[in-house]
């Protein structure tokens, strides 16, 4: 058996060796090429985002606005003549997928950079992978934990928003303004909790009560029983904070059942891409945060820019939230490239935390400890009438101004100062 | 939590039901099929999507809802005789795994051109003006348009028992389930019976699609997730009794919903706790096989 066991292993020694050298051989030729062609090799941007499933039209968004930061820092000549190539891959809103995916990003296609997911989980599932193998992460959808000590690495990036500052500051709006009995609608997971806890921070300030917080798993496609539940509760105000096709059906059945009648629903983020695929009627009325709306182009010059840049691309189309996220992540990694001349990874960190940008939505920068954006976070209200085209979907209520204040203390989040 | 009443209670119960009749409506077309062919058609939850998509369609068009209601039955239901005379038809004989490898196959392939010719994204599908709003069942307020699903179902459920039951081609279809070989010795062409029975179920697929559009909206993937909780009701009611299907999916229906009730967390695993509790006492379902229509 031992001696079985021991031949076994010689063999796969050698044929370990024989393989390798025989790819070592085979590799010379095309090694050479590629020496030659070092120069032009494109700079790789891995986008690892749900292109499939209930997240699906959001994630379209960010690939379209990904591929215009991309041309655009073409178009500007690249880096010395390097062009940058966005390499997108659908990660199913699955943790395990995504792993997967972005290890092959990684591995195989030899990304520079990996700017993407939509999902509060899947994006530490990516992270996890890209903070071992050093590479630089941007992520672009929302999430506490990511800032946090435990999962946050010198590599890892937030664009997005995260939970803490959208539900401060839909809260802040909210509560003063509609009562304080609320009841919560969440979907289970990161998201959705990290949310809630949001909220339940910024109720004490104004002495919310929370009247109960029933939980549904991602992917529900029918909230007709939790929805009389809910109602049953008489709140002054419905929180739902799920996303994507959630939302959509969530919002939908709650109109059907006359929810908004006696009660006004809020939302952390009210999704451009949902409130298109959900049509006006499920959407009307509803309170929530964003990151970004194409509206607020008479405000920023950076805004009407990157729309009229959308626009051209793709077909007078507007940008959305998400969209505008895809576009900030990837032209944020691309502008410290060219700040820091290279592709070199420490040098690429250095360039982001000096970075003070406006590219889409006003100014913003990296916080030091935790490399979280610090930028606006907009109230929007949902339209239903006097639209004036396909996108002119919310109307822009309050905007809270970029400020650490805002944000959870380096301290709280485990950083040292 | 408070706010626990009676009311509420059967305000719940209603919910579940209407959940419920939903769950029937797509289930007994997959227990028909089965039942008459022993097809396991994991196309099923496809066609109710390109139900969904054809109504989206004719709407766009110019049709309205109740045009459809009509209409996309009747093309749903063609798309399955063609599907059965090409795709299904050279399997039968072959073992039960063929053909629910190949529909496992084609509903990728219905998903896949769906994305192309529609897009990814999905699209809102608007309640008819009609039965929009609430209205007070008693207990509490419903939406008018689950109570028309209700109906529908109800509906959808007496033609089929009329048909198989009270018709003399209904006779053949429920003769041909269970002893295909006399009946063709009886000079009855059974292929051709089969290949309307995967018609109606088909078809029957394809309503249930457009009738949940309003309620969730369409997109490519939303036969997958139905899929699954159609299995449950079929095995539950037990593989290929109509009846089964009818009795399981209101249960199941009802049981989402209690479950909903006092603890919304174990809703989506008590639908399949109730399964694995029905195999073990019995497992061959409400009704098992043989109880066919009976």
């Amino acid at each position: 058996m031992t001696k079985k066991v021991t031949k076994a292993g010689s063999i796969s020694r050698r044929r370990l060796l024989t393989t390798a050298s025989a790819g070592a051989a085979l590799a010379v030729s095309p090694f050479r090429i590629n020496l030659l062609q070092a120069e032009e090799a494109p700079i790789k941007i891995g986008f690892p985002v749900p292109l499939t499933g209930p997240y699906g039209a959001e994630a379209q968004d960010q690939v379209r606005a990904g591929q215009l930061a991309v041309a655009q820092f073409n178009d500007a000549g690249g880096l010395n003549g390097r062009k940058a190539e966005l390499v997108v891959r659908d990660d199913k809103l699955n943790p395990g997928e995504a792993a997967t995916r972005t290890l092959e990003l990684v591995e195989k296609e030899k990304v520079n950079f990996v700017v993407g997911s939509l999902s509060a989980a899947v994006q530490l599932a990516i992270n996890n992978v890209t903070k071992e193998r050093g590479v630089i992460f941007n992520s672009i959808s929302q999430s506490d934990a990511i800032n946090e000590a435990a999962d946050f690495s010198k590599y890892t990036f937030h664009e997005a928003l995260n939970p803490h500052m959208t539900s401060g500051a839909v809260g802040r709006y909210a509560f003063a303004k509609f009562g304080k009995k609320v009841a919560f609608l969440t979907a289970d997971y990161a998201y959705g909790h990290e949310m809630v806890r949001g909220f339940l921070e910024v109720g004490k300030e104004f002495n919310i009560e929370n009247l109960g917080d029933i939980r549904h798993p991602l992917g529900t496609t029918d909230f007709s029983t939790l929805l009389p539940r809910l109602q049953a509760l008489k709140p002054d105000i419905l929180c739902i904070s799920n996303f994507g096709r959630d939302q959509q059906i969530a919002l939908k059945q709650a109109t059907d059942f006359g929810i908004k009648k006696s009660i006004q629903i809020i939302a952390p983020l009210l999704s451009h891409a949902s409130r298109v695929a959900a049509g006006p009627q499920a959407f009307e009325g509803v309170v929530g945060g964003c990151s970004f709306y194409w509206g607020i182009e008479d405000k920023f010059a950076s805004t009407k820019a990157f729309n009229d840049a959308f626009r051209k691309m793709y077909d007078g189309k507007l940008p959305t939230d998400y969209g505008a996220l895809g576009y900030g992540g990837v032209r944020a990694v691309l502008e410290a490239v060219k700040g820091a001349g290279s592709v070199e990874t420490d040098k690429v960190v250095a360039a982001l935390e000096a970075l003070k940008y406006d590219y889409y939505k006003g100014p913003q920068y990296y916080r030091k400890c935790d490399h979280q954006s610090v930028q606006s976070v907009l109230v929007i209200k949902s339209k239903s009438k006097d639209m004036k085209n396909e996108s002119d979907v919310f109307e822009v209520l309050s905007t809270e101004e970029p400020n650490e204040k805002y944000l959870r203390t380096c301290e709280a989040l485990g950083h040292k100062s | 939590m408070a706010g626990l009443s009676l009311d509420l209670i059967a305000l719940q119960l209603f919910a579940g039901l209407a959940l419920g009749a939903i769950y029937v409506l797509f289930a007994i077309g997959l227990s028909l099929i089965f039942g008459m062919l022993t097809v396991v058609n994991f196309a099923h939850g496809a066609f109710y999507m390109v139900g969904a998509y054809v109504g989206l369609y004719l709407i766009s068009i110019g049709g309205n809802f109740w045009i459809c209601l009509v209409a996309v039955p009747i093309a749903i239901g063609l798309f399955g005789l063609a599907v059965e005379r090409v795709l299904i038809r050279p399997l039968y004989g072959r073992g039960i795994d063929y053909p629910l490898l190949l529909t496992f196959g084609l509903s990728y392939v219905m998903v896949e051109c769906v994305r192309i010719a529609f897009g990814k994204t999905g699209y809102p599908f608007d309640t008819p003006e009609v039965l929009q709003g609430a209205v007070d069942i008693g207990v509490g307020y419903f939406p008018l348009y689950r109570l028309f699903v209700i109906g529908a179902t109800a509906v959808v459920l007496l033609a089929l028992w009329l048909f198989l039951e009270k018709t003399s081609f209904g006779l053949i279809i429920r003769a041909g389930a269970r002893d295909p070989q006399i009946v063709r010795v009886l000079g009855v062409d059974v292929s051709r019976v089969w290949l309307i029975v995967f018609g109606i179920g088909t078809a029957i697929a394809g309503f249930a699609g457009l009738l949940a559009a309003p309620l969730q909206g369409v997109i490519p993937e939303m036969g997958g997730t139905i899929l699954a909780e159609a299995f449950v009701v079929t095995v539950v009611g037990g593989m290929g009794s109509i009846g089964g299907a009818v009795l399981a999916g209101l249960l199941v229906g009802v049981v989402v919903s209690m479950t909903s009730l006092f603890a919304p967390e174990m809703a989506k695993v008590s639908i399949f706790a109730l399964m694995a509790i029905v195999l073990i006492v019995r497992p061959q379902g409400f009704f098992g096989r043989a109880g066919l229509m009976s």
